[in-house]
């Protein structure tokens, strides 16, 4: 029973980081209609320009400075490459932003290094906050839940209830007609990129520590991002958030407990082969669940893909 | 339109595959390791280690022979069995002999069957494959043959002599095993048990599972099963970031117990640990630099530190390659008939200056050695890694470990 | 420009290289002569290539090539020519050349037949497959199909390590070609009789797909890529349409991976995984999706990249993503796209013109690129080659990284070669001007 409190503290933990990447990305993904293929990049890069700076600075001004430069960074990406590319048409900028997390990750290894960076939690917040059942929570968890329902209600907040936000919700449905009310697209197109690469940036600096920062964390995080925001529906906010936590939640569960495909098959009423050995079947036999647990939000996809094409909260089909 | 971009290819093509066959009178040793991406670190380091090696041991003196030279020429494999294959291609087109490759063991699987292939189809190109790292115990088991060495220690050579510390330490009755789900931690997780089996049957194995390698972003479902399960150690063979993943967030989630592994250290890995590390972290493995085995290791290492501040020497058998390379062809008497040098390798004995005896074992070609295990810690480091004040520091060695164990090996031998 | 990129939010129903309007159209499938001129060219070429590179490694390349250009080519049948941007190609001409190992394995079976007869099973299984997944994914195209593809991708990548008894795990599934009946005597013990199995293959494989894009399924697939709405007045299903032309990309790409079980004799989890997934489909694009034969620069080029500037460099990677975005800010069509653009300046017979302007630019700005890749390989071995070892061998010249002089001259020369380029730049508007008269200047 204490096991299960502890899972659902780790999976919120995931799923609210998960979130801070999703809510920028799908952002983007409604204004421009393009899956963004650098967004991880750009989390890599907050965490280590962080690194870079809590080595002059400490680890509060890198959470204060780098999601800022990233988010300069991802403005001028939208300002001189995308926004050159999309008259183009959708697979161009695809291929874009594909090309440039290859660009990121060689760049960051060309002036980093290969190596993992010594990257870690701020000694102020080095301390277990409570234990159940000999299970510790970190403090720094704690942290991170605080940061990301901060994000969460502050976009929520500028989105729909201040004049920035309903602009900003209407240029994504209705460019033409915004435009023709005198507000200047394109710039409110890259700003809502800066801020939705800057979120990245801020994942990038509060998960580094935890989850590590090496040029290949971009790529671990990898498509499980576009994976979220397609089940909670794309451009959808709430859709984004109840898809980080349910993903959060179901990896966390699957890998916590030791489920063998045998005991569901056997529960309903297959008999498991006598002679397992020579089965063809018999990887499937004895398939565990946190080994299948990173790739279930992917079935889940394609099962609301097949099902819901619009996704959860998704209001159109694109 | 065609046509035009073929010639370009051609033309390109003609300038690299042309460029061969200039330094005839160099050995050339092909080192097939990823160059780049995300494995790049731990094969630029072993890139180095080999480079120093062969101009420290080797060319420094004078050379082999009659003053030939070992010339270490880097091929990026990307850590793809494919890419490995097309290097070894071209890597014989240039006049190789010798391979050297170590990480990843399905590299190391498809490399080792391709040169049987290769040496089948082509008695005149034949090569010989020094393996310095891949430690599937497969590789010297079922999938051996004459051309391929094993320099490391094998999983099951190791895991015996880890084993061997665990049922020393009489508080430890319940461990876990957790492993990346692929045949390397198939091989750790069933040794563990055979061995804990065999050694302390009153140590209950609370659980014993896989996860998918370089995909678990955050290890903390994990950690919290093993801190559950009550377990006082845990034995993996993670190893890259898996390692990194797993150790930090076990220690951070609350267990207390020693961590016994396989690889984790160098290459960025001990400095992220530091000092929560610190007497958690149990190593196993061959040829120990704290303290140091002999000066003329400590003369090697210093240099090696004064050419490449930021490396590690963390993989000393690499220097045990060259060594007895380049005593075998001296015994041979000839670089280029690769069947006599094997058979110079073939049971050979080697004092190395990393401590200890090393022995080539003509059944299954598989390098018996003393093995080591350490702590890492910051206390009586001569020898730190990652520039960070901690090491790895001996606390037992296992001489001459598994001499006599079995393989099934059936060595096949060119007449 | 700026009003048309939202048009396709507001209907909702938006295709991946659909509009054909303005700058689009440069991606758009362009029409191809009708004479058998390339193909006999293409055919000799690949004969006589293995007399002018010799060696097994030239041969080992040029069969990686190739197998690129099947595999290629069958990417572009969806990307191209369907409109259908799938992000888990791999995993079909993986599961073909997966079975193709097991075929191999089954000794009593594989010595019924000879070697060369092989990737058609591959492609089969590569069909039988694709015939499973597009029975669900081709319903809709645009975001939902390529989500979709990019989910099987993930999970039959994922099944690689899980069903070892099929993918062999993480070492995969190796055998020995060797062992099927001998074609005409030929075993198959070398590259060279390797190089021409695969050479037999691609050729026939691109006269097959390219005899497809011109069946009345191949040119729907067309339509249905630029209008669904109207291919469906038109009486055609697009759903069935988009089908079809999935299950033969399928067939391809499992002959493709056939080809890859002959020429390596292992197949391991990275011919299924999304890094192969997507690096087809930025060979595709770096060839030009809008021309049948874009591809195959594609492959060629990348190939050569991967394999030959990999030897040179530890930085490929970087020229290679260099590379990509250049191509994609500047050549949406692509080298194919490059290339065609001057078809009217043959046309019209002025393609002489243009050659002069072209080497004062070009040449100029070949050095520029050259010198600062040599600033970038200064600054990597400065930063990252060991201590003490300053030389460096960079264009046949060893050099001292740490001194002041290679770098001046490495920066004038970039300055002087982007300054002789840009002074030269109008007179080549001018000229490409005057050799497209009945073309508004578009460089």
């Amino acid at each position: 029973m204490e096991l299960i409190l502890v899972n659902v503290i780790d999976g919120l933990v995931t799923g609210l980081l998960l979130f801070m990447l999703s809510a920028g990305l799908t952002l983007i993904f409604s204004m421009m209609g393009v899956l963004n293929f650098a967004h991880a990049s750009f989390y890599m890069l907050g965490a280590y320009f962080a690194y870079q700076i809590s080595l002059a600075l400490g680890f509060w001004m890198g959470l204060l400075l780098a999601p800022l430069i990233v988010g300069v960074l991802g403005a001028g990406v939208e300002r001189y490459g995308l926004r050159r590319v999309h008259q183009y048409g959708h697979v161009p900028e695809l291929i874009f932003t594909f090309g440039l997390a290859l660009l990121i990750e060689e760049l960051v290894q060309f002036i980093w290094g290969k190596n993992q960076m010594p990257y870690d939690i701020p000694d102020i917040l080095n301390f277990t906050a409570f234990s159940i059942a000999g299970n510790s929570i970190p403090a720094y968890k704690i942290f991170m839940i605080f940061i990301s329902v901060a994000i969460f209600i502050g976009l929520l907040y500028i989105l729909t209830r201040t004049r920035v936000g309903m602009i900003i919700q209407a240029a994504l449905s209705y460019p033409r007609t915004v435009e023709a009310l005198g507000h200047n697209v394109p710039l409110i197109f890259m700003g809502v990129f800066g801020v939705g690469t800057a979120l990245a940036g801020v994942a990038g600096v509060i998960a580094g520590p935890v989850l590590g920062t090496f040029p290949g964390m971009a790529f671990v995080l990898g498509s499980i991002v576009f994976v979220t925001i397609v089940i909670g529906g794309l451009g959808s906010l709430w859709g984004a958030l109840v898809a980080s936590l349910l993903i959060g939640w179901l990896t966390t569960f699957a890998k916590s407990y030791n489920i063998e495909m045998s005991n569901i098959l056997n529960g309903i009423g297959i008999v498991t082969p006598s002679n397992l050995e020579d089965n063809i079947f018999r990887d499937l036999w004895t398939v565990t669940s946190p080994q299948i647990a990173d790739i279930l939000p992917y079935i889940l996809m394609v099962l609301i893909l097949i099902f819901r094409p619009a996704g959860l909260f998704g209001k159109r089909h694109t | 339109m065609k046509k035009i971009t073929k010639l370009g290819a051609v033309s390109a093509l003609s300038m690299i595959v042309g460029a061969s066959a200039a330094f005839a009178e160099n050995i050339k040793i092909a080192f097939i390791d990823p160059l780049s991406g995300p494995f790049a670190s731990t094969g630029t380091n072993g890139l180095h280690q080999f480079e120093f090696a062969a101009d420290y041991m080797v060319n420094d003196d004078g050379g082999v022979l009659d003053g030939q030279k070992f010339e270490i020429i880097g091929y990026d494999n990307k850590i793809s069995p494919k890419e490995s294959l097309i290097q070894l291609q071209v890597a014989i087109d240039q006049g190789v002999r010798y391979i050297v490759q170590g990480n990843s063991s399905g590299v190391a699987n498809a490399l080792t069957e391709a040169i049987d292939k290769h040496n089948k189809r082509n008695p005149d190109s034949r090569v010989l494959f020094l393996n310095y790292a891949a430690v599937d115990p497969a590789l010297t088991n079922e999938k051996c043959n004459f051309w391929h060495f094993r320099f490391d220690a094998n999983a099951d050579i190791k895991m015996d002599a880890l084993t061997d510390v665990i049922a020393q330490q009489d508080d430890i009755k319940k461990v876990y095993i957790i492993g990346q789900d692929y045949s390397f931690g198939k091989a750790v997780s069933a040794a563990a048990n055979k061995f804990l089996g065999e050694k302390r049957d009153d140590i209950e194995i609370v659980g014993d599972e896989l996860h998918p390698i370089g995909k678990v972003k955050d290890f903390t479902p994990y950690a919290r099963k093993i801190v559950a399960s009550g377990a006082d150690a845990v034995i993996t063979g993670n190893w890259g970031a898996d390692m990194l993943g797993l150790g930090k967030s076990v220690i951070e989630n609350g267990f207390d117990g020693p961590i016994y592994t396989y690889y984790a250290a160098g290459s960025g890995i001990t400095a992220a640990f530091g000092e929560s590390g610190k007497d958690r972290i149990r190593l196993i493995s061959q040829g120990g630099i704290n303290p140091i085995a002999s000066e003329e290791a400590r003369a090697a290492y210093e240099a090696f530190e004064k050419k490449y501040p930021d490396g590690n020497i963390d993989q000393s058998r690499i220097f045990n390659v060259i060594g007895m390379l380049e005593k075998a062809i001296e015994q041979a008497g000839t670089a280029d008939d690769v069947v006599a040098v094997a058979k110079e390798l073939e049971g050979m004995e080697y004092e190395t200056m990393w401590g200890g005896k090393l022995y080539m074992r003509p059944q299954d070609h598989q390098l018996i050695q003393d093995m080591h295990v350490g702590v890492h810690t910051d206390e009586n480091i001569d020898f730190d890694y990652d520039q960070s004040g901690f090491g790895v520091l001996t606390e037992s060695t296992v001489e001459m470990a598994s001499m006599d164990s079995p393989t099934t090996c059936e060595m096949k031998r060119p007449e | 420009m700026s009003d048309l990129k939202h048009t396709d939010i507001e209907d909702g129903t938006e295709q991946i290289t659909t509009d054909p309007t303005d700058a689009r159209e440069k991606m758009r499938a362009g029409s191809m002569t009708y004479t058998l001129m390339p193909w006999i060219v293409g055919a000799v070429l690949l004969v006589i290539m293995p007399f002018i590179f010799t060696s097994n490694s030239a041969l080992t390349i040029m069969n990686q090539m190739w197998i690129t250009v099947v595999f290629a080519l069958s990417y572009n049948m969806l990307l191209g020519q369907g409109g259908m941007l799938s992000f888990g190609h791999a995993v079909y001409a993986g599961v073909g050349g997966f079975a193709a190992m097991h075929i191999m394995n089954a000794s009593d079976f594989f010595a019924s037949f000879p070697l060369p007869v092989l990737p058609l099973f591959a492609g089969l299984f590569g069909m039988g497959l694709a015939l499973i997944v597009g029975s669900f994914s081709t319903r809709n195209a645009g975001t939902v199909f390529a989500m979709i593809s990019l989910g099987v991708g993930e999970l039959i990548a994922a099944c690689s390590v899980i069903i070892v008894a099929f993918f062999g795990g993480e070492e995969g599934i190796s055998g020995d070609r060797t062992y099927a009946m001998p074609f005409f005597g030929n075993e198959f013990l070398q590259q060279i009789d390797v190089y021409y199995l695969t050479s037999f293959w691609v050729l026939l494989s691109a006269v097959l797909m390219y005899l497809w894009s011109r069946t009345p399924v191949g040119r729907m697939a067309n339509a249905v890529r630029d209008n669904p709405e109207r291919a469906e007045f038109l009486g055609y299903s697009a759903r069935w349409v988009r089908f079809y032309s999935f299950v033969a990309s399928g067939f391809f790409a499992g002959i493709a991976g056939g080809l890859f079980a002959i020429n390596y004799e292992i197949l391991t989890e990275e011919n299924l995984n999304t890094a192969s997934s997507g690096v087809i489909l930025l060979v595709t694009f770096l060839g030009g999706v809008g021309f049948f034969f874009g591809p195959i620069i594609g492959a060629v080029v990348f190939t050569l990249v991967q394999t030959v500037l990999s030897l040179q460099t530890e930085l490929w990677a970087f020229y290679a993503g260099v590379l990509f975005l250049a191509t994609v800010m500047f050549f949406p069509g692509g080298l194919a796209g490059l290339i065609m653009m001057h078809v009217p300046a043959f046309k019209t017979g002025r393609a002489g013109t243009l050659v002069m302007p072209y080497i004062k630019t070009l040449l100029p700005a070949a050095v520029g690129v050259l010198a600062v890749s040599a600033l970038v390989e200064m600054t990597f071995h400065v930063r990252h080659a060991a201590t003490g070892d300053y030389d460096m061998t960079l264009f046949w010249t060893t050099f001292n990284s740490h001194s002041l002089l290679p770098w001046i001259i490495a920066i004038a020369v970039a300055v002087l070669a982007f300054w002789i380029t840009r002074r030269n730049m109008p007179e080549l508007r001018a000229a490409w001007a005057t050799a497209n008269t009945a073309r508004e200047g578009t460089v």
